[in-house]
């Protein structure tokens, strides 16, 4: 039994032009692996990740087989089990992470009161915890921050923010979307460590949804490449670069390269007929 | 001619214990029609930067001049947004939750005092690759990458002659960021535009810029042209490690 089995899931919402599918049933499980999500721009990768937690806000739709956790489908959960599973089990954290973050409480306050939800100490405790856990993800100087408010930090700050906040209830699965995006290389190789050392160690599974095609290559198991709502191709990370879809490899040649110099970098080209082709299933 | 001279610039946010001192003593000259790019550790002051230059931090010293004209304090006149432009590192917090696409564009081409606002929303769209069929949705129903192509267009929509760019991509997959990248060069080519781009990724930063200067703690180590980045030649300690972290990467 996978950690995670996702089966035929859609996710559909009704607009002006009728009904859009950002994702046409795509199934995929789920190790104690590192699970890369790659692929351009509104292919659905976001989606599929809120999807699993049931975070898809109205009028949008959810539909799928099954998404099991450790063989629960999580569909026959209520509202309240499943905010359990999101509270303890499976932490997600979001593209834009100052936006998850309150803005009218300081930082520590929000890490102290997630630290003392799932742990029963004092919260002088808590406190303790709140600045090693900054300090884990590399922050300067923790005691300022603890004081400080959202909008007071720099972009890769909230992100690191946001990270922290969501190991706290050491989940079984993470789901990391753009965790890193807006880090310079050493601090993003600081947080990688941190996820990576949680997989070996504790044997949590990762979904790491990202655009950064070397990064995902080089960090990651597994890749699932994304196009259309669909997964379009599935490869072992280390392998990326020899994909054989026409849209993988076109996403690689759309990165510059310091070595390359050019005037206009290469534009994916799309085909009408990669939208038609089938869900490949990216279960192992 | 220069368009941007900033010197000797300290930008500090708080006080007393809480006193953050997030730039110090930078300097730096980009000409117009050149593109320089603000590379460095995260929470060095690369935004701060920005936000000084365009009034969103309200305490700094030092000197800050656009197009030969020195600022001062806060306040930034009508004059000085149709020059000058930012694109925010964060587009969900820069976009209105309730205006639709369609508004947005609208509003800030009302604002510059255009008339013909219906074809030019419809030319900006297509600019930035994003269809008519976006034009009525929330910031809510389009991914990451939409809203920020969003914001780059609300951005061109006044014609500004500086764009300042904070992670103009860094939400973006690499072949919108191709496009995106692909469109600032043309528009630079066809409006001599100038650019102050923050990126984290330096292959972006050596694909865009003529040079850039490397931050760290709060102060410009140092100012290398885009050519001693692809050879991988850095004075600075510290830019020598960033170099040789993205080169492993
Ligand atoms: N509320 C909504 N109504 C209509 N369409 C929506 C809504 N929310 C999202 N979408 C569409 O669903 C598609 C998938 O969105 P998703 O956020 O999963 O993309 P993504 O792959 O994460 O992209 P990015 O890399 O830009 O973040 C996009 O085309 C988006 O415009
Ligand atoms: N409004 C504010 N109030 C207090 N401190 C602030 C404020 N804005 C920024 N700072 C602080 O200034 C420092 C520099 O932040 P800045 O956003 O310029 O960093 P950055 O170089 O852009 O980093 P990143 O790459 O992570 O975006 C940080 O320590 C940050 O906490
Ligand atoms: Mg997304
Ligand atoms: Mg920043």
């Amino acid at each position: 039994m996978s950690l995670l089995e996702v089966e035929n899931l859609w996710v559909r919402f009704p607009t002006r032009q009728g009904i859009f599918d950002a994702v046409r049933g795509v199934s995929f499980n789920l190790e104690r692996e590192r699970l890369g999500i790659v692929g351009e721009s509104g292919s659905g990768k976001s989606m599929t990740g809120r999807a699993i937690l049931r975070l898809i806000r109205k009028p949008g739709i959810v539909e799928a087989d099954s998404i099991k956790l450790e063989g629960q489908n999580l569909l026959d959960l209520s509202e309240p089990e499943m905010r359990e599973v999101r509270g303890q089990k499976i932490s997600m954290v979001m593209q834009d992470p100052k936006f998850s973050l309150n803005p009218v409480m300081t930082i520590g306050d929000q890490i102290m009161e997630a630290y003392l939800l799932h742990n029963n100490t004092s919260k002088a405790q808590a406190r303790v915890k709140a600045i090693e856990m900054l300090e884990a993800v590399s922050i300067r100087d923790p005691e300022r921050v603890m004081r400080a408010y959202p909008h007071e930090m720099s972009g890769g700050m909230g992100q690191r923010i946001m990270i922290a906040m969501m190991l706290i209830p050491d989940p079984q699965i993470l789901i990391a979307d753009e965790p890193t995006s807006a880090l310079d290389v050493s601090v993003q190789r600081q947080v990688l460590d941190i996820m990576d050392g949680l997989v070996k160690k504790r044997g949590m599974g990762l979904i790491f949804i990202s655009h950064d095609l070397n990064l995902v290559s080089e960090f990651c198991d597994r890749v699932l490449i994304m196009y259309a709502g669909r997964i379009v191709e599935v490869c072992d990370a280390d392998k990326l670069h020899e994909a054989k879809h026409p849209y993988t490899q076109g996403l690689l040649n759309s990165l510059p390269r310091l070595d390359q110099p050019k005037k206009y970098l290469e534009v994916l080209q799309r085909d009408e007929a990669w939208t038609k082709e089938d869900s490949v299933r990216g279960t192992r | 001619m220069t368009a941007l001279t900033i010197k000797n610039l300290n930008v500090w946010f708080g006080a007393h214990h809480d006193r953050v001192d997030a730039v110090r003593g930078a300097n730096f000259e980009v000409q117009v029609g050149e593109s320089f790019g603000l590379v460095g550790e995260s929470g060095s002051g690369k935004s701060t930067i920005l936000k000084a230059i365009t009034g969103l931090a309200p305490t700094w010293s030092g000197d800050i001049s656009v197009e030969g004209t020195p600022l001062s304090g806060a306040k930034r006149d009508r004059a000085f947004y149709k020059t000058v432009q930012m694109v925010f590192q964060d587009p969900y917090a820069s976009l209105h939750p309730r205006h639709t696409v369609d508004q947005v564009l609208s509003e800030t081409l009302q604002l510059h005092g255009f008339k013909d606002i219906d074809t030019r929303v419809v030319k900006l769209l297509d600019d930035v690759g994003l269809g008519g069929k976006f034009r009525f949705r929330y910031p809510h129903q389009i991914s990451g990458g939409q809203r920020q192509r969003v914001a780059v267009a609300r951005a061109l929509a006044g014609e500004p002659d500086i764009l300042l760019l904070d992670e103009p991509t860094s939400a973006l997959d690499v072949s919108v960021q191709a496009e995106i990248l692909n469109l600032l060069t043309d528009l630079r080519d066809e409006h001599k535009l100038t650019y102050l781009m923050v990126s984290h990724d330096l292959p972006v930063i050596g694909h865009m810029c003529d040079r850039l200067a490397v931050m760290k703690d709060g102060e410009i180590v140092e100012v290398m042209d885009s050519e001693d980045l692809r050879q991988g030649t850095a004075k600075h300690d510290y830019s020598r490690s960033l170099l040789a972290a993205s080169a492993a990467a």
